[in-house]
């Protein structure tokens, strides 16, 4: 197998209890010794119920979070260690499309604002110029199952699936190595989820993307996923390939997780 | 026998947008009585959201514009009844989960206060909402409301939900924020519930959790729910019956083990092709071809003729009508043979 691109060592993060009136909130430990390596051009999947700690596992690889213990290396570097600037080019390179359309696209920018604005950010490494980066949103934005009559729209003017895909082609502005998909699919119908999870699997035959793709959707995992690892309560219980898991579950959640799959009357093949 | 709960009837409503109106609802009906859920299908961008904000009028006028149509809740039109009244009909006895979790929580406040506050306020209408005599103080009423609040944060599955009560909705993941709105709305104790994707952002086994929840919920009350979802799966598990909505138009609806059994729109059979399955190998699944069709100025005829295997030119002459192909179950389609339905079923 190649080298690791992402090596999580022994993180967890607690979120501390606060006082209030009526007493004091619960810690919240939401990560506890969590061991993970990514390889490169790999898809891994993250599976976890809700409230388990994938999104606050991102957040850290992206640094937003500090971990309470453990370290996050990329491509061998300790997060935790990089100078600001090295900190910034390393963003051009991992990037997140997060798990709610709404929250994360700023209302006040058009889509070409939104979608060019990575390319901005990270000029110095792209070198784009205005119409080289129109023409490219352009392009993503058909990437996405939308077009460029939607460069001059606002986010209101979306649906939530379509906002998310405004979201995808964002994170894949900046050209990057890695990326962190929280959820990306949830908020979309079947048919546009098949067309990107199709689109997902191309970008990384073409690009050689490496995905680290969260979902509570065992099916969908299945589908992309070439390794998956399962987190509850905050902690790995289970990792594996992808084929391994499924067909031989070793841990009580992961048989409790495929059993509950709705694998349902809809599963039948309609000619 | 008591008129339903909710009908809706020949809804067009459009959109006023950079270039031009989209016509985003094109003639929905659809009858939702007490006692059945409804599952709303349908791909991204087919209006199933506009819908359920048309119910609770909650879609702003403008850019928004309803052309014609009614939306009737126990007979009234909600269409033509002064704001005021819609007001409190919607706080009292329409209830709505909305697809956007984040921007329907108060960041400001604490998850627990703004259950508190939803539960006096249902109080007041109901005093059988909290576990209290009816003439209790303030205080009293209060204490019930936060006994309520915990109670429901536990029965959608928070972990040690009473502690959590005094968190911020930021220190909730976005399934558990997803999950307050659901015990926000149940709460309210509503007599019609529109749930806008309550489930997206959760795993099964929470999903199969809620799910039952508002299962309990119609069996108890005898209350309606509209349940809009992407999710067939969702829908087979937990629905009474369905409609399949395409690009403003409902194509097909009713009971949902007819339908998902006897798929009779070719667009609902191309919705089923596109669930990844076991078999699925990498790459191959089939999505449908085309896109969702430009609303401002639709294709003619029937909206689907475009993307559709098995389209033939008299498809785009008119919409087509719904036809029954089943018990209660029709679908709008030409090519699919049925009894043609009387226009004022
Ligand atoms: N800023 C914070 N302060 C306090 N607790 C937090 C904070 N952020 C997250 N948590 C808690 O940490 C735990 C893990 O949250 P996280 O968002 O990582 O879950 P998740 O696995 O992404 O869940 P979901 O599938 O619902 O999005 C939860 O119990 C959450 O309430
Ligand atoms: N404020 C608006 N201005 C212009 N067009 C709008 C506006 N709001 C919605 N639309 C359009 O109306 C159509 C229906 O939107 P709606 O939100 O009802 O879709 P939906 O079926 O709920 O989709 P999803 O599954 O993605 O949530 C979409 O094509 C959308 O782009
Ligand atoms: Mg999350
Ligand atoms: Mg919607």
């Amino acid at each position: 197998m190649s080298e690791p691109i992402l090596q999580i060592e022994n993180v967890s993060k607690t979120y501390g209890a606060r006082r209030t009136l009526f007493g004091r909130t619960a810690e919240v430990q939401a990560l506890k010794d969590v061991t993970i390596a990514v390889h490169k051009g790999e898809s891994f999947g993250l599976v976890g119920e809700s409230g388990s700690g994938k999104t606050t596992l991102t957040r850290s690889i992206l640094h937003l979070e500090t971990p309470s213990a453990g370290r996050i290396l990329f491509e061998g570097q300790d997060l935790a260690r990089l100078s600001p600037a090295d900190l910034r080019r390393l963003r051009a390179r991992v990037q997140i499309v997060f798990q709610d359309p709404y929250a994360s696209l700023n209302p006040r920018m058009s889509v070409r604002d939104i979608v060019t604005e990575p390319m901005l950010v990270h000029h110095d490494i792209l070198g784009l110029s205005r119409t080289q980066r129109t023409d490219r949103a352009a392009e993503l934005l058909s990437l996405v199952g939308l077009g460029p009559q939607h460069l001059s729209r606002y986010p209101h003017e979306f649906s939530g699936g379509q906002r998310q895909r405004i979201c995808i082609a964002r994170a894949l502005a900046s050209g990057p190595e890695l990326l962190l998909l929280d959820e990306p699919t949830s908020a979309l119908d079947v048919s546009v989820q098949a067309q990107v999870l199709n689109l997902l699997c191309e970008l990384q035959d073409r690009l050689g993307l490496t995905y680290v793709f969260i979902s509570h959707d065992l099916a969908v995992v299945r589908y992309l996923c070439n390794r998956v690892a399962l987190i509850y309560r905050g902690e790995l219980v289970e990792e594996g390939a992808t084929d391994a898991i499924f067909d031989a579950p070793k841990s009580a959640y992961a048989r409790m997780l495929i059993g509950a799959m709705p694998e349902a009357r809809v599963r039948r093949e309609v000619s | 026998m008591a008129g339903p709960l909710l009908r809706i009837r020949d809804l067009h409503l459009t959109m006023t947008s950079f270039d031009g109106a989209a016509h985003v609802l094109n003639g929905i009906d659809l009858t939702v009585q007490r006692g059945e859920i409804w599952g709303l299908v349908g791909e991204s961008g087919c209006g199933k959201s506009l819908t359920g904000l048309s119910i609770s009028r909650l879609v702003p006028t403008p850019p928004a514009r309803y052309i014609r149509g009614e939306i009737r809740f126990e007979g009234r039109d909600l269409l033509q009844l002064p704001m005021r009244e819609v007001q409190t009909l919607r706080g009292k006895r329409i209830g709505m989960i909305f697809q956007d979790p984040t921007t329907n929580l108060n960041p400001a406040y604490r998850i627990g206060e703004q259950l508190v506050d939803v539960a006096l306020a249902a109080a007041s209408h109901d005093a059988s909402v909290l576990d209290c005599p009816a003439d209790a103080s303030r205080r009293e009423k209060r204490r019930a409301a936060r006994r309520l609040a915990g109670d429901m944060l536990d029965r959608v599955g928070i972990p040690n939900a009473k502690a959590r009560l005094d968190n911020y909705p930021h220190e909730f993941s976005g399934g558990m924020r997803q999950r307050v709105l659901i015990a926000m709305a149940l709460i309210g104790r509503p007599d019609l519930l529109i749930a806008d994707e309550p489930t997206t952002a959760l795993d099964v086994s929470v999903q199969a959790q809620i799910l039952k929840l508002l299962k309990g919920t119609v069996a108890d009350h005898d209350i309606g729910i509209i349940l809009i979802t992407h999710n067939l799966g969702v829908v087979a598990e937990t629905c009474s019956h369905v409609a399949v909505m395409y690009a403003g138009n409902i194509v097909e609806s009713g009971p949902v083990e007819e339908v998902i059994e006897r798929p009779a729109h070719p667009y609902t059979q191309a919705l089923m092709a596109a669930i990844p399955t076991k078999q699925s190998k990498r790459g191959t699944l089939k999505g449908l071809g085309g896109s969702v069709p430009n609303l401002v100025s639709p294709p003619p005829g029937c909206r689907f003729a475009p993307r559709c295997p098995l389209a033939v030119a008299e498809c785009t002459q008119a919409l087509p009508s719904a036809v029954e192909v089943g018990t209660a179950h029709h679908a709008a389609c030409i090519r699919v043979t049925g009894t043609e339905v009387a226009s004022d079923v």
